[in-house]
């Protein structure tokens, strides 16, 4: 089971229906992946069952009801499940069903860019203000030093790394925020796969990564 | 005794909800149908005006949401959830999905990724809808019973569509208020979360 989970209140925002996208991808990935996490959500989204009935309600329009019962009718019959699953592939066994249902079954299909023993493939690209990745590091790579505009949320799916917060295996998640200066090395032996939500870009702190953070900007 | 039969006017119970529920997934029943209607109905709507939808459009998406309880009653478990949770659930999805035009990533709890775990024998189905049902119940004293800063913190969290951090920023509370105050909440309402008393968090 994962030793590194998302904060309460980062749960709480899930269970709410408040966090963006990007961020709720990620959580709901870590929860697939930790049962802990699974009943700490339950008892979150009991607390908004709670809340929710505990609201005055506000008069629904004459009719409202027999409006809906009439919708019914009409609609009873057009909607077959569609929940057909079909057995996951070898990337399905690695990617919770969350982040699948965004990468599709074949992560090679993705289309990857590589720099310097790193991959990253980049998704949900349309979604304002955040910066999602598949990140796909080479085994015993270290990453350039550097540090964060906002924060950095990681989930290791595969492998695994180490910085001076901690060793994050299948599962953790990893969270960076200004403060953290920090300069992560993937475990030897199994590439390390993992999803990362920035919300701001990183910035690089390192010598190399001065002058690439210049590069950057011309 | 039909689900839909009732004494009195008084508000459902847990309990009684629950087993409306069951009544529309088992038997299509339109008076159970009915009375969560009249129950839900209105507090999906008010739940969505504070979300900020038009008042038309508020009425549309109740009657929706509504439909969806209809359409996915034979799914609900009163072992999993209390009703008024499992009907939470959709109306928050309903707004992700029509107010803030987004996906809802939910999580699979039969995830085929996650490996079996060495769990101790679950309890009952019935035993674990009625620790359910008495969480519910539980809950609601529990939050009555919360000082007024922190049931307003709460609030804006299920109800205003903001994240934690968000909140700091509108109310001007350093972040490290708004994180401790949740937390204080949190821990307060852990006995009455943790159904059945125990202190599993």
């Amino acid at each position: 089971m994962p030793a590194y989970h998302p904060e309460s209140e980062l749960l709480m925002d899930y269970a709410s229906g408040a966090l963006p996208e990007p961020v709720a991808l990620l959580v709901a990935s870590h929860v697939s992946l930790c049962r802990d996490c699974q009943a700490e959500v339950a008892r979150l989204e009991a607390l908004g069952g709670a809340l929710f009935d505990g609201l005055e309600g506000e008069a629904m329009a004459p009719g409202a009801m027999d409006h809906a019962l009439a919708r019914l009718e009409v609609t009873d019959n057009l909607e077959a499940a569609s929940a057909t699953t079909s057995p996951p592939s070898r990337a399905g066994r690695l990617v919770p069903r969350p982040l699948r249902d965004y990468l599709g079954d074949d992560l090679e299909a993705l289309s990857w860019k590589t720099r310097a023993g790193v991959s990253e493939a980049a998704l949900l690209t349309s979604f304002p203000g955040f910066r999602t990745r598949l990140l796909r590091i080479k085994a015993g790579t270290t990453l350039p030093q550097h540090t964060h505009e906002g924060s950095e949320y990681t989930l290791l799916l595969a492998g695994g790394f180490t910085d001076a917060s901690g060793h994050y295996l299948r599962g953790d998640v990893a969270v960076a925020d200004p403060s953290v200066d920090h300069r992560p090395v993937a475990d030897d032996g199994e590439d390390c796969l993992c999803l990362a939500v920035t919300d701001a870009p990183l910035r690089l702190t390192g010598p190399v990564g001065r002058y690439l953070n210049f590069l950057a900007r011309l | 005794m039909s689900a839909a039969s009732r004494k009195s006017d008084d508000p459902p119970d847990p309990a009684r909800l629950s087993r409306l529920v069951v009544a529309v997934g088992e038997n299509r029943d339109r008076a159970a149908f009915a009375e969560l209607f009249g129950h839900f109905a209105p507090r999906i709507k008010t739940y969505l005006l504070k979300q900020g939808a038009e008042a038309g459009q508020a009425e549309e998406m109740a009657q929706e949401a509504m439909i969806m309880v209809w359409r996915r009653a034979e799914s609900f478990d009163p072992a999993k959830s209390a009703a008024s949770t499992w009907i939470f659930t959709i109306a928050r999805n309903k707004r992700i999905d029509a107010l803030r035009r987004e996906r809802r990533p939910d999580y699979d709890p039969a995830d085929p990724t996650l490996p079996p775990a060495l769990v101790p024998a679950a309890p009952a189905a019935a035993d674990r809808a009625a620790e359910l049902t008495q969480q519910a119940e539980r809950l609601a004293e529990a939050i009555r019973a919360l000082p007024e800063e922190q049931a307003e913190l709460v609030r804006m969290a299920y109800f205003e569509d903001k994240a934690h951090g968000q909140i700091a920023s509108e109310t001007e509370l350093p972040l490290g208020t708004v994180k401790s105050r949740l937390r204080l909440a949190l821990a307060r309402l852990r006995k009455a979360l943790n159904a059945g008393g125990r202190e599993d968090a």
